[in-house]
């Protein structure tokens, strides 16, 4: 235990250190790693490439002994495979044969029934044939049974008894079955397989020449017929098979055949892949993409998680090729087959350490430096990494221990690609990491770190364990982080994924590269099949070729006559004595001979010497393959063919003629042929038609499962409480957090100065002086009251003209909006879409609008107060009141438009300037200094205090108390009296915060009054800007660098604490008597409530202090510098920052213990506290880019208010938490 | 806390409206179907193209009308064998949660992936690789197998019942093969070949694998909604 303890450690620390140095010197490293890499890969080069095709060898047939196995290595020439007799020694009688004065008493079967017939006489005497008493029985090849899957081909292929093929085989090589057959045809097609095939077929195996070239057809232009007998020797006696030939020339003289006869070629074949072994390899690939897929979607929370992926798809590929060029670099040469063996390589190497490590080191500490990160994560991983190592070294030796050859070898592979793997994961993809996260970090820095001065220098133990980030504090709400799966998910995943279709148009290029790998696999594996298919499509379009002759598609397409260099033109033959260059010339020559001569003409050029070329170099596997012989990995020798020249006279072929010959007229065997044609294309047609429809249905399939139902729709009502479209994580579990969904309430028609919540209701007070009255739960609107028909202008008209008009000009089919008599309907953007329709009845103000500042009227009076609109716009509200209002349907919500009271004496001429709500009363501080309390629901003034005079700056309003700090410094205490008529308070719902006294309901009833209970003249001594109160408690920050606490029940100031250097401009205070100031000048200081010290004093912005919001352990803070800065409560330690968009530092809340909500520019971002990593960013509308959010309210049931411009946005945050049990 | 179980409805109303994907899923017997089928699905792709690699090397013999179609084997061998891959993948989840002992190894798609490679790595092996004998070639591939159970598996419950299966599939294909539906090419144990149990075994580990990688869903589904009730 001990030493695995230290061994253990050793190896941590080694790994750190090694982490540490590859993060220090990326490029050199990578540079040593790509050389190795090559190195390592060099001795590949000397490796033969791949490939099925046959390769040829030509000797001398007169000096020709069979090759010894140990070769002496004279000849460079000679290939490695020349050793050992061959396999086979193929002798083949080429036949030529025709009637010789055609006659036109002739049937076109004559053509080739005759002919044909000879071939049994040619038969026999090659058969009897006897060279000093040598026969062809002892030196053929002996097959025995042919494969048991071939029965039909038992009546035509030979079995136990010389390798002999010849056409006679279709007749069981009788005569007088052939003479009985009354149609030959059909005996020769009756084998032929049905639609396209593409390898050599029973036709050719016995004509032994392609089949075009037989001339056994009914449309024999030329009506000469050509085949071959095929002698398969197993051993190679000269002198026999020179008097064969001798004996044959003899019987058979050929006038003008100058074939050369010196050449015998040896073709060796490699071990082919057939489409049926094909499946499974294939199948291997598909389970190993699969892997890759699988393995790689993990890799998270990184820059660039496709440039990782990539990274790891090279280390594991790289380390393969670097195994196989070090095996082979030592003299190992891979026997195995590379294409097989490789995904299981890859599958026993994996790539699970490079995941592990990717996710090691991104799970470090973020604000560690990237070099420590790297190191921390390498040595945590460092001992499982070590221990899987050792283990499937352990398990690979043991299959070396096997002994069989083939495991050997491939755990030889293995270990040397295990080794290697390592070494790369060590130097290349460690480095790769290093260079990724550092650019991530720069990327972050860029983004939100310019100011990170302050940052406490990181003291990383040198091995931290691996329980680094600390548990979740104990808090009321916890976060589910399944933080990467939802991170910025401003769309569904499947539409994302349909996008990235889309964009990069991976469909067609998938099927495209498919095509091209699918014809290059035709090509690589047939190219008889596909070009003759060419050829004969091409012949069969041009006008040239047998333009006159109907399609024999049912024949032709496999094996017409192609050029003789096509099929093995890959394979450049190393003869001595090249094959005369005018070979195609002289084939080319021969086919003009088409044209009709009465007599046929039998010619012998070059291009018989070697007819077998034309076949398809399956033609003798297929043949030995049928006895069980293979000839993977084996040559044959072929020998000069023997040219037999037959003439046949008319009569014979008279004589030969079976009765059904001449009443056999060609029609109906058009009929069957083209009948065969036609159904072999339909077949073909059909398919293609069907898999069509199969791809049709496949992408409608996929377009229904991709595609959400309500596709461009405008989201449906209750949208917060929809989940969207969960996304997975890769176990397929939905984390508990969707699509969040804004809900925007708009009716203001100006800017939004002023929000207050109380849990249930929100309020809101716009620039134009309108307070609405929303439900925070639904968002419905449900009391407007309004600025009393804009009787007069404001204090600050010239900007609010300005955006009057900027209102005007966005919405000018609706008129202006935000009018008393309309406006009072809940309006929710999302229930009524037909906007227009609505304020149809508005009057038209379009024409109000003048643009032309210029001239002003001279009614206009250019007062301090700036224009007034409010005559020309009542004016117009006058003409229209005469014209009939549309009735409107009453709303759903229940909440009736609240009859404006005549007697409304609100203060319209000042604005808003402070606003708070509780229970249903709504607290106001104009700039006039008065305070009026409105009826939340009804909307109707419920009492009003003019007692001060000076601008009430900022509210706050607890329990029955309120609070307003003045302009002037002063500070005012008024209490809220109720005097019911029953005497009974109502209290209605559930308690805002738990910790509250429940706010009283107030019933349209009670009487209200406000009474100022005291009034502290000189609480400041200049302007209060922060009023907060909490826990009895109400503290006032002012421009005169203090902050004061005082008493609430009695008014009394407990405290004045100093230490700022400027003014304050954010107070924090809860419940459990935490307060924190931010000032001016800047700093942040906590003090203690109880005893008035000051606990600690940090410097965090540049500029004012925005805003400061505490939790149990941190202390948030928000600056004019746009930084958000999280502060370690107890040591006032920054933790961390967060650069904010300009203009919306302000806008910050704290949803729960570790969930932080910050505006942006028409935005809302939401942040783990913890870890400072941004969980999900929230649009609130799709006009709203270039707004940003001023204020920000965080409600108590889990949602934020927060205003931007003229509309306030709702955002349900419920799917983040989850209550603790 | 009326608010709270006011939140909980809400919660427990949208997973019900999670849409018809997600419902399916919860529901059991669908779940159980759609976890059948796919497991049927891959139980014949497997039977077709493993049946492919031994006819090449004409381990096995089927009647020859066949031979030449990609079904290389006769038609009834995909089906059983995804049958026979629905059933076991059923069961070892089944079983994982009767014994009350969850399969706790790195449960990833890709470390499924992983074990259907090599079984499919081992059955290569049984068909191309030469041995010096039967006995060699068996050995190799129990060993072969063991190994796939302890990198992939490496619970009693799963070692267990991919014995009991493996010794009663080799049984049945003892009485199959005697009643002549079809052969072997050079049997060595009784009428079948002697690894036929190795591979039997390691099938059954793997399908296992896929079963329980696919009840994970339903596992993780059902009990995310008991969390929310």
């Amino acid at each position: 235990m001990m030493v695995r303890e230290r061994l253990r450690q050793n190896i941590s620390a080694a790994f750190y250190r090694h982490g540490l140095l590859c993060a220090s010197y990326p490029v050199p490293i990578i540079l040593f790693t790509s050389a190795s890499i090559l190195t390592c890969c060099y001795p590949l080069l000397k490796l033969p490439l791949p490939g099925t095709g046959p390769v040829e060898f030509t000797t001398g047939v007169r000096d020709y002994s069979i090759p010894s196995h140990e070769s002496p290595g004279d000849l460079s020439e000679r290939p490695d495979w020349y050793q050992g007799p061959p396999v086979a020694y193929i002798q083949q009688v080429l036949v030529k044969a025709a009637v010789s004065p055609w006659d036109n008493s002739l049937v076109p079967v004559d053509v080739f029934r005759s002919p044909l017939g000879r071939v049994f006489s040619v038969l026999e005497e090659i058969r009897n044939h006897v060279y000093t008493d040598r026969s062809l029985e002892a030196l053929c090849l002996q097959v025995t049974d042919l494969l048991p899957g071939l029965r039909r081909m038992q009546a035509v292929l030979p079995e136990h008894g010389c390798l002999l093929v010849s056409p006679g085989n279709y007749w069981q090589n009788r005569r007088d079955l052939f003479d009985a057959d009354p149609d030959l045809l059909k005996t020769v097609h009756q084998h032929e397989p049905k639609g396209l095939h593409t390898s050599a077929t029973l036709k050719d195996l016995l004509f032994g020449v392609p089949g075009k070239q037989t001339g056994v057809s009914l449309y024999n232009k030329k009506r000469v017929v050509t085949y071959t007998i095929t002698i398969a020797l197993s051993s190679y006696d000269a002198r026999f098979v020179a008097s064969l030939r001798a004996r044959l020339k003899q019987l058979h003289p050929s006038a003008n055949c100058t074939l050369r006869e010196d050449h015998m070629v040896h073709v060796h074949f490699k071990e082919e892949i057939g489409i049926a072994e094909l499946i499974p390899l294939v199948t291997t690939y598909i389970i190993l993409f699969a892997y890759i897929y699988f393995s790689t979607r993990k890799i998270d929370m990184v820059k660039s998680k496709w440039g990782l992926a990539l990274a790891a798809v090279v280390t594991v590929l790289s380390s393969l090729l670097m195994s196989v060029g070090l095996c082979t670099l030592f003299g190992l040469t891979p026997t195995l087959n590379g294409g097989e063996i490789f995904p299981y390589l890859v599958v026993v190497i994996g790539l699970e350490n490079v995941l592990v490590l990717t996710k090691s080191v991104v799970s470090t500490p973020v604000d560690l430096e990237v070099k420590l990160r790297i190191a921390q994560g390498l040595s945590n991983e460092s001992w499982s990494i070590m221990k899987n190592m050792a283990t499937e070294l352990c398990i690979i030796l043991i299959g070396y221990f096997t002994f069989v050859p083939a495991i050997q070898e491939f755990c030889l592979f293995a270990v040397v690609g295990l080794v290697s793997d390592f070494f790369l994961q060590m130097f290349f993809f460690t480095t790769v990491l290093s260079i990724d996260i550092r650019r991530m970090e720069l990327a972050d820095l860029n983004r939100r770190l310019p100011a990170e001065a302050g940052m406490p220098p990181p003291k990383p133990g040198p091995l931290r364990p691996r329980e680094t980030p600390p548990p979740p504090r104990p808090s009321p709400h916890t976060i589910t982080l399944q933080a990467p799966a939802f991170r910025n998910l401003r769309l569904p995943k499947r539409l994302r994924v349909v996008y990235f279709l889309a964009r990069t148009r991976l469909a067609q290029r998938i099927i495209m590269v498919g095509t091209v790998i699918w014809i290059g696999i035709l090509v690589y594996t047939d190219p008889a099949g596909l070009r003759t298919l060419l050829a004969a499509q091409v012949s069969e379009q041009s006008p040239l070729g047998e333009a006159g002759l109907p399609p024999h598609l049912g024949v032709a397409p496999v094996f017409p006559g192609r050029d003789p260099t096509s099929t093995l033109s890959v394979l450049p033959a190393p003869e001595p004595t090249p094959l005369p260059e005018n070979q195609s010339q002289g084939h080319r020559a021969a086919r003009p001979e088409v044209v009709p001569v009465s007599s046929p003409q039998i010619t012998w050029g070059p291009e018989d010497e070697e007819l077998w070329r034309r076949l398809s170099f399956r033609h003798w596997p297929a043949l030995f393959s049928y006895y069980n012989i293979t000839l993977a990995k084996r040559y044959i020798s072929i020998l000069p063919v023997i040219p037999v020249t037959l003439h046949l006279s008319p009569q014979e072929a008279i004589d030969t003629r079976h009765p059904q010959d001449t009443h056999h007229a060609p029609p109906p065997s058009i009929k069957t042929s083209d009948l065969q044609a036609d159904l072999t294309l339909y077949k073909v047609a059909a398919l293609g038609l069907f898999a069509g429809v199969v791809l049709v249905l496949l992408l409608f399939c996929l377009y229904r499962v991709l595609c959400p139902r309500n596709y461009g729709q405008n989201g449906v009502p209750h949208g917060r409480r929809r989940r969207g479209d969960l996304p997975c994580d890769e176990y397929g579990y939905s984390p508990p957090i969707s699509e969040i969904s804004p809900l925007l309430l708009r009716g203001h028609s100006m800017d939004i100065e002023c929000l207050a919540s109380d849990g249930m209701l929100l309020a809101s007070c716009c620039l134009a002086r309108q307070i609405r009255v929303w439900d925070a739960q639904t968002g419905d609107c449900l009391t407007v009251i309004p600025n009393n028909g804009l009787r007069r202008s404001s204090s600050s008209g010239a900007c609010e003209a300005e955006s009057l008009l900027g209102a005007d000009f966005r919405e000018p089919g609706g008129g202006a909006v935000g009018r008393p008599d309309v406006d009072i309907f809940p309006i929710r953007r999302r229930t009524t879409p037909a906007r227009p329709a609505l304020f149809g009845d508005q009057p038209d103000l379009t024409p109000l609008i003048d643009t032309n500042f210029g001239s002003l009227p001279p009614s206009q009076t250019l007062s301090s107060s700036g224009f007034d609109f409010g005559g020309l716009v009542e004016k117009a509200y006058q003409e229209h009141e005469t014209s009939p209002t549309l009735a409107f349907p009453p709303s759903p919500p229940p909440v009736l438009p609240p009859e404006l009271p005549p007697q409304n004496n609100g203060d319209w001429d000042s604005s808003v300037w402070a606003m708070e709500l509780r229970g249903n009363l709504i607290a106001t501080g104009r700039s006039s200094g008065k305070l009026e309390l409105w009826d939340a629901v009804e909307g109707s003034l419920r009492c009003s205090n003019e007692d001060g005079v000076s601008g009430i700056t900022a509210l706050a309003f607890l329990n029955n108390r309120i609070v307003a700090a003045r302009l002037n410094g002063s500070l005012d205490f008024f209490t809220v009296e109720i005097t019911k008529p029953l005497g009974l308070l109502q209290y209605r719902g559930p308690p805002g915060r738990g910790s509250l006294p429940p706010s009283p309901c107030y019933s349209s009833e009670d009487v209200i009054s406000c009474q100022l209970t005291r009034s502290v003249q000189c609480a400041h001594q200049k302007q209060i800007t922060v009023l907060k109160a909490a826990a009895g408690r109400v503290v006032t920050g002012s421009q005169d660098h203090t902050v004061r606490v005082y008493r609430l029940e009695d008014s009394c100031c407990l405290f004045t604490l100093q230490g700022h250097s400027g003014g304050i401009t954010a107070i924090y205070i809860d419940q459990t008597m935490v307060l924190a100031s931010g000032g001016q000048d800047g700093t942040i200081c906590v003090w203690d409530v109880l005893t008035g010290s000051r606990v600690s004093h940090v410097y965090g912005h540049r500029g004012d202090v925005t805003s400061l919001v505490c939790t149990t352990s941190c202390i948030i803070s928000s600056g004019l510098d746009d930084l958000i800065c999280i502060w370690d409560r107890s040591t006032g330690i920054k933790l961390y920052s967060i650069q904010q968009e300009v203009g919306c530092g302000a806008s910050l809340g704290v949803i729960s213990e570790s969930l932080l909500v910050t505006g942006g520019q028409g935005c809302v971002s939401f942040w783990d506290l913890n870890y400072g990593d941004l969980l999900q960013t929230v649009y609130l509308g799709q006009s709203s880019e270039g707004q940003s959010v001023r204020q920000l309210l965080v409600l108590d049931n889990a949602a934020i208010v927060c205003d931007f411009g003229n509309e306030l946005s709702l955002v349900y945050v419920p799917s983040v938490l989850e209550k603790l049990d | 806390d009326d608010d709270s179980t006011e939140f909980n409805d809400e919660l427990g109303g949208a997973l019900m409206r999670r849409g018809p994907y997600i419902s399916m899923i919860t529901n059991r017997t669908m779940n159980v179907l759609i976890r059948a089928a796919m497991l049927f699905m891959v139980g014949v792709f497997l039977a077709l193209v493993l049946n492919l690699l031994q006819v090449q090397r004409n381990v096995t013999l089927f009647p020859p009308d066949v031979i030449s179609s990609i079904f290389s084997s006769a038609w009834w061998v995909p089906p059983c064998c995804g049958t026979a891959a629905a059933l076991i993948g059923l069961l070892y989840p089944c079983m994982d949660r009767r014994l009350g002992e969850p399969h706790k190894l790195k449960r990833e798609w890709s470390n499924v992936m992983r074990c259907v490679a090599v079984f499919v790595g081992i059955n290569h092996a049984s068909a191309k690789v030469d041995f010096a004998n039967n006995v060699q070639l068996s050995l190799t591939l129990a060993a072969l197998s063991v190994g796939l159970w302890w990198t992939f598996d490496r619970s009693r419950s799963g070692f267990g019942l991919g014995v009991v299966i493996a010794i009663l599939a080799t049984l049945a294909t003892q009485l199959l093969v005697y009643n002549g539906v079809f052969q072997y090419t050079s049997p060595d144990f009784l009428y079948i070949r002697s690894w036929l149990p190795c591979i039997f075994f390691a099938g059954v580990i793997t399908v296992g694998n896929i079963g329980r990688q696919l009840a994970l869903y339903e596992y993780k589904v059902s009990q995310e909604k008991t969390h929310q009730d």
